[in-house]
């Protein structure tokens, strides 16, 4: 048995919305060097929509992978439904992750809310 | 294929399959049965004891078959505790990149109320053998520090280290798991005690190797049962791999220095044709290193992916990075020579063999080249370095 699952290794060697949105409005990083796992999230709102989103991550093929589900998960869906996004949804549409692998999706979705935190911050609405 | 990972296991030689086919076929009496096929299974049991004992300088009667050299290791610290313990010794020096094989044991012995003094590897990853001499107390029972590292494949001043504890009448053992078949290893020239060696390392089998205890020395039993093994290892003895394992050492020690030229030279590339990639670094001293191993550092990316990439590249290597090790801390051998967290767990080792050619080197570097590149381009890390938010550890 591969130590992953065929989703993971898809979205790990082929990672959707990587990268960074230079205007964008909501911004949450989480994870650090220490622990070998850091994820970046850039979000792009508008009209209480998540337009845009991109990723960087610097982790292993679970954390990479995680990343670019969650974003696949969130984009075009609105602020009030991405706020409700669980870790688990993002292992369950990867076809599970390896039990000491799971905290990668816990980053993922502790850095997406931080980005919301970002987006609240900085507009001033309230999510 | 590149398989680059011979410090993890090795493919068995066509000698090992061989002998222990045949072994498997004709040999299959137990060597305790006093009739034919169990005389010939001991017979032929002796004759690779002799012959391991022989290509290690020691007496057939110092080598104790193990199940390889986790085993072998528990056995020889095991064994130097009962004895210290006896004559009220309670101390022991070791280093702080044993294998664990070794650094748990010690936990444990430390938990049975030994003292344990884990000598400084420094930065090259080699132990001083002045620093061994001042650790030495009038309570030490016992001297552990490994032949060759093995992630980094640093080769530590054995007979030197030797001599020392012989002059101190202190016993000493060493993992030889990486060194023998690879590197000269002779217990008279090198003054060692004990040494611990498993046959995997060697294109031998997996779960075989061997103990080697000096005269004299008196092992305590890790497993009780039958009088095996001179009464120090019950079971009945694996014939087969251990046929193998005397077959593959053999072939191994025969081709030692041909090797050992061949793959420095391609080691050498590997090394010149990967620091080219900036803000690396080598892990180890460049010299006192083992002829097929290299271990780098990567700033800015992690190592688990690296290692699936390069697999996806058909490329097999290994790393230190925490993922790969299934816990949150990065290798503790890259930690013992002071690389930190953050780029300890970028770290990529390869262990070649006499497989390799000079045209897979180059592929090699060039896929590792791409791969690093390509995992920086969405790095955070890498962005705040670039950007000057942080400052680089390797240059």
């Amino acid at each position: 048995m591969a130590l992953y699952s065929e989703k993971v290794m898809d979205h790990f060697r082929n990672p959707r919305n990587v990268g960074i949105i230079e205007d964008a409005n909501g911004i949450g990083e989480v994870g650090n060097a220490k622990c070998g796992d850091i994820m970046k999230m850039y979000l792009k709102i508008e009209d209480d929509i998540v337009k845009d989103v991109k990723f960087e991550t610097f982790g292993c093929g679970s954390a990479i992978a995680s990343s670019s589900m969650a974003t696949e998960l969130i984009k075009g869906r609105p602020v009030s439904e991405v706020k409700k996004l669980t870790n688990k949804a993002v292992s369950e549409a990867l076809d599970g992750l390896p039990d000491y692998k799971m905290h990668c999706s816990v980053l993922a979705e502790e850095a997406i809310q931080s980005a919301l935190e970002d987006y609240s911050k900085r507009t001033g609405k309230s999510i | 294929m590149i398989y680059a990972d011979n410090a993890a296991t090795t493919k068995m030689s066509e000698a090992a399959i061989q002998a222990m086919v045949s072994a498997m076929s004709e040999v299959y009496g137990n060597p305790s049965s006093l009739y034919g096929i169990g005389q010939k299974a001991r017979e032929a049991l002796e004759k690779a004891r002799g012959e391991i004992a022989d290509i290690i300088g020691a007496d057939p009667k110092e080598i104790y078959f193990t199940s390889g050299g986790s085993e072998a290791d528990n056995q020889a610290l095991r064994s130097a505790a009962e004895l210290g313990k006896k004559s009220g010794k309670m101390h022991i020096v070791s280093t702080a990149f044993e294998h664990h094989a070794i650094l748990h044991t010690l936990q444990k012995l430390e938990k049975e109320g030994f003292e344990v003094s884990y000598l400084d590897v420094h930065e090259n990853g080699i132990v001083l053998p002045e620093e061994v001499a001042a650790a030495i107390r009038e309570d030490s029972c016992l001297v552990t520090v490994m032949y060759a590292n093995n992630e980094i494949g640093t080769i530590q001043p054995i007979r030197e280290i030797g001599a020392i504890c012989r002059e101190r009448g202190v016993l000493f053992h060493t993992d030889a798991v990486q060194a023998l078949g690879h590197i000269p290893v002779n217990v008279e020239d090198d003054n060692i005690d004990m040494l611990s060696s498993s046959a995997h390392k060697f294109h031998g089998p997996k779960g075989v190797g061997f103990l080697y205890a000096r005269k004299g020395i008196r092992l305590s039993n890790l497993i009780e049962g039958g009088a095996q093994e001179r009464g120090k290892r019950a079971g009945t003895e694996n014939v087969p791999g251990i046929l193998s394992m005397a077959a593959a050492l053999k072939e191994a020690v025969s081709k030692m220095d041909a090797n050992a030229v061949f793959l420095s030279g391609i080691r050498d590339r590997l090394i010149d044709g990967l620091l080219g990639i900036p803000h690396s670094a080598l892990n180890g001293d460049r010299v006192k290193r083992l002829p097929g191993n290299v271990n780098f550092c990567f700033e800015g990316i992690e190592g688990e992916s690296l290692l699936l990439l390069l697999d996806d590249k058909g490329i097999q290597a290994s790393s230190g990075s925490a993922c790969t090790s299934g816990s949150l801390d990065p290798s503790h051998v890259l930690l013992a020579i002071g690389r930190v967290h953050d780029v300890a767990h970028g770290s990529l080792r390869l262990s070649i063999d006499e497989g390799i050619t000079e045209a897979d080197a180059d592929y090699i570097i060039r896929s590792v080249s791409e791969v690093v590149e390509y995992l920086r381009g969405f790095s955070p890390i890498w962005r705040d370095l670039m950007a000057g938010k942080k400052d680089f550890i390797l240059f």
